[in-house]
């Protein structure tokens, strides 16, 4: 249980630094380090192989991409937004605000529901073990194939999508 | 404390300090084998054939001094080497080396040797490794030097294309062993096929091997692909700004790496203790003997193969490696249905 507490607290501390930082490398980091405590957290829930993927897909591929596209771009520490127009100050603070404060409302509903509502669909998983590979990959292929293999189309859409997006026209370039 | 708890204490300093001086050990061969193969002599000045020279390095180097650019981030320029130290002698401790032993009768239940038995053992590998790459990242970056920051970024670009590479060769193993505990998947290769071959997974997976090695030159930035640092182009790439201990630990770093890759590519191509002639409670013997004949092998290369260029690299790993990883693994996974391994 202390152990519990213990990631618990270094992930909610490194989430709310991420958008305290200044500096998006910093934030970077400190993402990294919330899912390293996220992977912790799927360690006492017996969930091993949920926790080295976790690290593997998001602390290591995903935001070693990010690491690499913050420092390709060399973006610089974000100044005050005091003189600088941003998206914030061109749209009505008024209307950033009520905007602000429906969503806080919608998702503190959702939290409220989703802590009163005890066990139901939504807490069980079906059938297995989460913590045995062989399980994991037995529901992926048959119960849940279906969403399985829509996201992994989904992903592929993305993926020609920036493709197309990102090439230059070799007509236009005259070779 | 129980005897199986003293010895296990004892085995996980063992491991620290044998990686500590396998770095030591390695520099001393790299050297050696480089001048032999380029008909020089090599370090004979210090100590019996020059057998002292990896001590009086780190003395050297203890005693430069430390130097850090104005302009760098103090923080992370600190972090990462201790990032990539850490990450290095991490991966090792999932890595066993041997059959479990008793110590002569002194404990009731066997010792596996082995720091950390996990069942997930070849991801844990896989995702440390994944976070060595923040090390030479954040050093390339935070040095604030246009060599530096190139190094750094060269290296993130290659180790996440030779990663998934990487991984697909694992994953044949996997496939074929049914196993993430790299103890099952060892003791999988006991034993013989027709008496005289060995049943190691090397021959049965001999494309999943030259992969995972050619990958793994690429992941430990190892001559022919050691873009990162590549002299001619970017000084020595990532570490350019580093001195004194902190460089020291980024060298220490890539000859860690480079025991560990040896190790899980003995673990899971080359059968890891088993073997001829000895005992399995003298496994150990064997195990050192196939990583030492592979870190061999990793020197050879070094000293033998010109560079790359990162074009050829980028092509290389994309359009004929991970292409032939995933045939691999079908073709794999064809064969463990219909043969039922």
């Amino acid at each position: 249980m202390l152990l519990f507490y213990v990631f618990g607290a270094a992930a909610v501390i490194a989430s709310l630094l991420v958008i305290a930082q200044r500096n998006p490398i910093y934030s970077v980091l400190l993402l990294i380090a919330s899912f390293g405590a996220l992977s912790g957290l799927y360690i006492l829930l017996e969930a091993p192989f949920v926790a080295v993927i976790q690290i593997i897909i998001y602390a290591g591929a995903i935001m070693v991409l990010f690491l690499f596209v913050v420092m390709l771009l060399n973006a610089p520490r974000e100044e005050t937004t005091e003189d600088v127009p941003t998206w914030a100050a061109r749209t009505s603070r008024a209307g950033v605000a009520r905007f602000g404060v429906a969503l806080s409302i919608a998702l503190g509903l959702e939290l409220v529901w989703a802590l009163t509502k005890h066990g139901g669909e939504s807490g069980a998983f079906a059938g297995g073990s989460v913590a045995s590979v062989s399980a994991i990959g037995r529901l992926l292929f048959t119960r849940y194939a279906f969403p399985f293999e829509v996201t992994s189309v989904l992903i592929l859409i993305a993926m020609v999508g920036a493709v197309v997006l990102a090439r230059r026209d070799p007509a236009k370039e005259g070779h | 404390m129980t005897p199986l708890l003293i010895a296990q204490v004892a085995l996980t300093l063992l491991v620290f300090v044998a990686l500590l001086s396998s770095a030591a050990g390695l520099v001393y061969a790299e050297r050696k084998v480089a001048a032999r193969l380029q008909q020089r002599l090599g370090p004979y000045l210090v100590g019996p054939r020059g057998l002292l020279q990896p001590l009086a390095d780190i003395v050297k180097l203890m005693f430069k001094e430390e130097l850090r650019p104005r302009a760098a981030d103090p923080l992370l320029f600190a972090l990462a080497p201790v990032i990539s130290a850490t990450a290095a002698f991490t991966a090792f401790a999932v890595v066993p080396f041997g059959a479990g032993t008793t110590l002569f009768g002194w404990l009731r239940e066997p010792l596996r040797l082995q720091v950390a038995d996990v069942n997930v053992a070849i991801l844990v590998i896989f995702a440390v490794g994944s976070m060595s790459v923040y090390g030479i990242v954040l050093a390339g970056w935070s040095s604030n030097s246009k060599y530096s920051l190139l190094g750094g970024l060269r290296s993130s670009a290659q180790m996440i294309s030779y990663e998934l590479s990487y991984g697909l060769a694992l994953a044949g193993v996997l496939v074929v062993s049914n196993s993430l505990r790299l103890t099952d998947i060892v003791n999988h290769q006991g034993g013989t096929w027709f008496g005289f071959l060995p049943r190691w997974f090397v021959f049965v997976q001999p494309v999943g091997f030259l992969i995972f090695m050619t990958a793994g030159i690429a992941e430990t930035n190892r001559a022919p692909f050691d873009f990162p640092e590549a002299e001619q182009e970017l000084v020595a790439g990532y570490h350019t700004e580093y001195s004194s201990m902190n460089f020291a630990m980024f060298f220490l770093a890539e000859y860690v790496n480079m025991v560990t890759v040896s190790a899980v590519a003995t673990d899971l191509f080359l059968g890891g203790w088993h073997g001829p002639f000895l005992p399995e409670s003298l496994g150990w013997i064997w195990f050192l003997i196939k990583v030492g004949a592979i870190l061999f092998f990793y020197i050879w290369m070094r000293w033998t193969l010109p560079r790359y260029r990162y074009d050829q690299l980028m092509r290389f790993g994309w359009k004929v490696l991970l292409p032939l990883g995933v045939v691999n693994l079908l073709a794999t996974a064809a064969g463990v249905l219909f043969l039922g391994a």
